[in-house]
């Protein structure tokens, strides 16, 4: 069962992608993703998991991989009450779903780290497993959703081109 | 209420008006990458999408991270670099003229009410010619360069004012790390910052860039500054070409937007921010007689022809102090020309100083040229995070020219008035 993974501290992007692992293959740095603040994560997540996170989730360098390993990992969402900027272009670029939410649902009990829960992308929501509860996020954007859901800003361009292409009938 | 960084967007989306935290689709007027986050990252990605660059007269490409080319493995980035442009046919190439953020604007290809991307977190520093410019990463890069647009989240607006002016040897630099110190790194938030005031009017153009260079360390996504009769002159000087629309392009303090941080240049010292953050800046006074090894006037902060000169003033007729390096990279061909026609290399030369070639030089620590462990240094440039110019254990101080000048001519940190008089 997917489960929420909460974390009370900034998480910046050296947090996320490791300075010393840069040099390293994808893998390699998500293995190391979040290990400063919770040595156990790259190992326990499992496809599904969310992460919750503080404002101004991802502040530091413009390192995409600090939005790559946590889609390598199988996070299906990050969700913080604000993001900084680049990491929450990046993300949407990668395909990485980043949603913000209200400040009285971030103060939720639901919300406990390792609580399960299942997210819907389509909806924006997380559905609590042990109440049923059903907590809606702030929507994304129509452009930005249907970015992430083509898997992000590269493919999303090569189906418009195609599209284009069988538009005209030309290549 | 219309704000500058609003009606730029607003200009480049197409529409009469934008509002804040909508996202629009803006068309892209330029786009700059150089050598380490352009060619060899975003040229597989166009092949993926089996395109070329949407407007080879929109792009422009400056070689300067990776500059002088000292392995192997930079000089294969120095070679796909030069073969992409050719590929490319992209004639707007700058192969080691210096720094991207310094070139980019000598040479005539920034103007007010303009669009711009860049593929490096500095890229800001166009805001000081009343442009709409940022930063991206290596993919957005690549989607620009194929289709011409990219997509914005309309950002909240900061204004920073200062009022009255400047005293003798306190600079843009000192200003911004003033800011830094006052609301720390993630103070911007990713909103576009815009200075007014009197004492922003008074600066130069070259100055006036260190102020929006800095608002990548605040967090904002741009630093904007409306232009005036001086903007106009550096375009035209630099052979740019400017749209008859640039009065449009102000700022009005009356606009008030929510966030609004007032600041008195006239109290304001040299500032000197102690590693690992511009964060840690406070006043010179309370680093007087700090030790420290290598004085560095470099980057596209802090090595551009005002920055040389000011740091000549204080050089001129003194050495620096035995037990310290002086190392100068001057941030663009240009500017050393300038600074050698009116004798401004000579005094550093004179005074004991090393130079380096117009590039990134320590500033990025891509090079051989790098701080050793244990080396503290006084710094022009823009950041000290830990290890940045060299080994994990070296510590960079951020400070003005006039500051790293005075103090290497001490031997120890010290405010530059102290040294010149007031
Ligand atoms: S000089 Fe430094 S801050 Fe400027 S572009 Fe180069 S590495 Fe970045």
């Amino acid at each position: 069962m997917p489960r929420l993974w909460r974390f009370d501290e900034t998480i910046d992007t050296d947090v996320l992608a490791p300075g010393k692992y840069m040099k390293s293959p994808l893998a390699e740095i998500a293995a190391h993703c979040l290990e400063a603040v919770r040595p156990d994560f790259a190992v326990s997540v499992g496809s599904g998991d969310v992460v919750l996170g503080t404002a101004n989730f991802g502040v530091g360098s413009s390192r995409e991989q600090a939005a790559e390993v946590l889609r390598h990992l199988g996070i299906a969402a990050v969700i913080a009450p604000s993001f900084a900027g680049i990491f929450y272009r990046n993300a949407i670029n990668l395909g990485l779903p980043v949603f913000t939410l209200p400040d009285d649902l971030y103060q939720h009990p639901g919300l406990a780290d390792g609580a399960e829960l299942i997210f819907d992308f389509d909806a924006a929501a997380l559905t609590l497993t042990a109440s049923g509860e059903v907590l809606t996020l702030d929507p994304l954007p129509v452009f930005l959703r249907d970015m992430i859901l083509d898997g992000g800003l590269i493919p999303h361009l090569e189906k418009r081109f195609q599209a284009d292409i069988e538009e005209k009938g030309v290549s | 209420m219309e704000t500058l960084a609003r009606k730029l967007i607003a200009r480049a989306a197409g529409q009469s008006e934008v509002t804040t935290g909508d996202v629009v689709v803006c068309d892209v007027d330029l786009a700059m990458i150089h050598d380490s986050g352009g060619p060899r990252r975003v040229k597989p990605m166009l092949e993926r999408l089996g395109r070329n660059v949407w407007d080879k007269d929109r792009v422009v490409v400056i070689s300067d991270h990776y500059v002088p080319a000292d392995s192997d493995e930079t000089r294969a980035i120095q070679a796909l670099t030069r073969q992409w442009v050719q590929d490319e046919h992209i004639d707007n190439f700058y192969d080691e003229q210096g720094i991207c953020h310094v070139v980019l604007p000598e040479r005539g290809h920034l103007a007010p009410g303009m669009f711009c991307v860049g593929g490096d977190s500095h890229s800001p520093t166009g805001g000081a010619f009343g442009a709409y410019m940022f930063g991206v990463g290596a993919t957005e890069m690549a989607g620009v360069l194929a289709t011409g647009s990219i997509w914005l989240r309309v950002p909240e607006t900061i204004l920073i004012e200062w009022d009255n002016h400047l005293g003798s040897y306190v600079t843009a630099k000192d200003m911004m790390l003033a800011v830094c110190g006052r609301i720390g790194m993630g103070g911007g938030r990713y909103q576009a910052i815009q200075y007014a005031g009197s004492a922003v009017r008074d600066l130069s153009m070259q100055e006036r860039m260190t102020l929006s260079n800095m608002a990548a360390e605040l967090g904002a996504q741009a630093g904007l500054i409306a232009p005036d009769d001086l903007t106009v002159a550096f375009v035209n000087e630099a052979g740019g070409t400017l749209s008859d629309d640039w009065r449009d392009y102000r700022i009005e303090i009356a606009d008030d937007p929510a966030d609004h941080l007032l600041f008195d240049a006239a109290a304001l010292s040299p500032q000197i921010a102690a590693p690992h953050s511009p964060a840690n800046a406070a006043d010179a006074d309370e680093f007087s007689d700090t030790n420290f090894d290598v004085a560095y006037i470099g980057a596209c902060t802090g090595a551009k022809y005002v920055d040389l000169a000011a740091a000549a003033s204080v050089l001129k007729g003194r050495r620096i102090a035995s037990g310290i390096t002086l190392k100068v990279a001057p941030a663009s061909r240009q500017d050393q020309d300038r600074a050698v026609r009116d004798g401004v290399m000579k005094i550093l030369e004179d005074a004991g100083a090393q130079f380096l070639p117009n590039s990134c030089g320590i500033c990025a620590g891509y090079g051989d040229d790098r701080l050793a462990e244990d080396d503290v240094c006084l710094s022009s440039t823009a950041r000290n995070f830990k290890g940045r110019m060299g080994a994990p254990g070296s510590r960079v101080y951020l400070a003005s020219p006039y500051t790293v000048a005075a103090s290497a001519v001490v031997g120890r940190m010290r405010d530059p008035r102290d040294l010149m008089g007031n």
